[in-house]
């Protein structure tokens, strides 16, 4: 696979250029740049409707910007599609959870990893010398390690639509794993989990982020600002298609512009759990 | 009692063929939300293709084979032709290309082969019927039966145990996901397109042992309609039990109703009962209760 090599910690890992997208009349992203460092977790702020699942769209390929570059790795990715990205190492969960319904939650995290097969056999290299068992285990070893790390050994063969809410969304964090991703989008991970749920997910995150095994870059999009202002090492903010400014989370909490278009509704959000 | 037994074996066994064309069917919605109202041509290209092997002196297995491959290549074509540069239009608009299609195919198919009935010749199954205990079925039915079972299970299985088969799933499943997770959309499309014309072409073939090949073939794979619609669109067991259904009734009207009302009552009745279904059990058998959708 070309993938411009391996990125250092603090390298440049993703990078969005001026991308501008609309539907019809509606500007969703008017000139929205973002600089992603390999390691960090950068967050994503903004108001409901401000564009920040579009903008998660338009970096994973769902959506195709009109205009403005994506750089992945230093290379123009506009034109691939979803798939493609995946393959170069991106992946997500969503909003609205999108997990498949009918299958247990070993399957949907299978099929994460399904997809990896096939980059491996493409690429080949990785896997010289080792006899195809060998890979199957390890491939095996992966699914065990998302179950463990994730917590849900005893659910893992239960059909994903009976589960809760919040289990719900960490089998698609499990599956988004599969993949192992360099890069990992998370669309409001911690939305509608209670108390004790939302510090899980945090760990969980942190986790991904921090251990040695993973060590996965994450873009975060979220409206716990506790938690937001706890994990990232950045913090952008977004307001109805603008960007508004993009800095250490300390720095972001003291902005008068951030807190009069966003912060000051954090009340709203601490009363919701 | 001899007469109703017959009569439901040979039933469960034009159903089997049947469930092998609404498999075509309901693949392509499940993957797609498209209504293939081409499958009836696919049925009967099907048809040709195996009987134009056959009488270059190709085995008829091998035939089938042959048709298979055939249909593999034409579903390709045909996704990659006609519906590549939809993927994203109204559902509709992809719903009124399969309509143009279909008249396409009958043209072509009017124009290579004409229009007289064709039979295979030298029959491919022996004119005598088996003996079941004290059941006699004719062999071109139960072979046709287990022909159509055996394919099923193969689709089936490579549903469920190949990376490919597990993508599609995915994908009628969750589109969004799986594209995201590294699925691509044009593969699933083309691999659900080519497994409807290898069902298609394959029931096609059976179908035209059993009657004969012209224009009605075509028919018959639109009879299967409302197989599909009472397994619920979208079901791979509801298509296999909907078009077991269909054979039976269909052929339980021949027998019994016929006399009444003389001429096309067997074709009349699935319909007739598709509609009466519906009405208790808007998403057949086993729809999804989003079907309103489309
Ligand atoms: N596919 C689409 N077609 C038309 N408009 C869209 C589409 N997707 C998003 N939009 C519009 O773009 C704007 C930004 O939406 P987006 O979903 O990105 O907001 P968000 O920041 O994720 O909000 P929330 O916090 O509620 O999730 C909204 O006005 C929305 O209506
Ligand atoms: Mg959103």
């Amino acid at each position: 696979m070309v993938q411009g090599g391996a990125l250092k910690e603090g390298d440049t890992i993703l990078e969005l250029v001026d991308v501008h997208m609309h539907f019809g009349k509606v500007a969703a992203l008017s000139g929205v740049s973002l600089e992603v460092k390999k390691g960090e977790i950068h967050s994503i702020i903004g108001p409901n409707g401000a564009g920040k699942t579009v903008m998660m769209n338009c970096i994973n390929g769902l959506y195709r910007p009109q205009k403005g570059d994506i750089l992945y790795k230093g290379q123009r990715i506009n034109e691939l599609k979803p798939y493609q990205r995946a393959e170069l190492g991106l992946s997500r969960t969503f909003q609205k959870i999108e997990l498949f319904g009918g299958m247990t939650v070993l399957d949907n995290i299978r099929l994460g990893r399904h997809i990896q097969l096939r980059s491996g056999i493409v690429s080949g290299s990785i896997y010289v010398g080792k006899t195809r068992k060998e890979e199957l285990e390890c491939r095996k070893f992966l699914e065990e390690e998302i179950i463990d790390l994730l917590e849900i050994e005893d659910i893992r063969d239960k059909t994903v639509h009976m589960l809760p809410y919040g289990l719900q969304k960490r089998v698609e964090l499990g599956r988004a794993l599969a993949l192992q991703p360099e890069l990992l989008l998370l669309d409001e991970p911690l939305a509608g989990l209670n108390l004790e749920e939302v510090e899980d997910m945090a760990r969980f995150i942190l986790d991904i982020n921090e251990e040695e095994r993973w060590r996965v870059t994450c873009i975060l999009v979220e409206h716990d600002m506790g938690v937001v202002m706890d994990i990232s090492n950045r913090v952008f903010v977004l307001n109805f298609g603008n960007p508004i400014m993009d800095g250490p989370p300390a720095e972001v909490q003291k902005n008068p512009e951030v807190v009069k278009a966003y912060l000051g509704e954090e009340d709203l959000y601490s009363t919701r759990r | 009692m001899e007469l109703f037994l017959m009569t439901v074996t040979t039933g469960l066994m034009v159903g089997g063929i049947y469930a092998l064309v609404a498999l075509g069917w309901v693949l392509i919605y499940k993957c797609s939300g498209v209504l293939n109202l081409a499958m009836g041509e696919l049925t009967l290209i099907g048809a040709y293709v195996t009987l134009t092997f056959y009488q270059m002196g190709v085995p008829f297995i091998l035939a089938v084979v042959g048709t298979l491959l055939v249909g593999i290549l034409l579903g390709i074509l045909c996704e990659r032709i006609f519906l590549d540069k939809l993927i994203g239009e109204p559902i509709l608009s992809v719903i009124m290309v399969t309509v143009g299609m279909s008249f396409f195919f009958k043209g072509v198919v009017q124009f290579i082969w004409g229009s007289d009935t064709r039979v295979f010749d030298p029959p491919v199954f022996a004119l005598k019927p088996i003996e079941i205990g004290f059941l006699k079925v004719s062999s071109v039915y139960l072979w046709s039966f287990i022909l159509s079972i055996l394919l099923l299970l193969i689709f089936v299985a490579f549903f469920k145990f190949t990376r490919w088969g597990l993508s599609m799933q995915a994908t009628a499943d969750d589109e969004t996901a799986a594209l995201s997770l590294g699925v691509s959309a044009r593969f699933v499309y083309a691999a659900a397109w080519a497994i409807a014309f290898m069902s298609a072409g394959v029931g096609g073939a059976l179908l035209g042992n059993i009657n004969g090949i012209n224009i009605s073939v075509g028919y018959l794979g639109l009879l299967v309609l409302p197989a599909v619609v009472l397994g619920g669109l979208n079901s791979v067991p509801g298509a296999i039990a909907g078009g077991i259904i269909i054979g039976l009734l269909q052929n339980l009207s021949g027998t019994y109703l016929d006399q009444y009302f003389p001429g096309g009552v067997k074709e009349i009745v699935p319909f007739a009962f598709m509609a009466v279904f519906l009405l208790f059990k808007p998403y057949g058998l086993w729809g999804w209760e989003r079907i309103e959708r489309v």
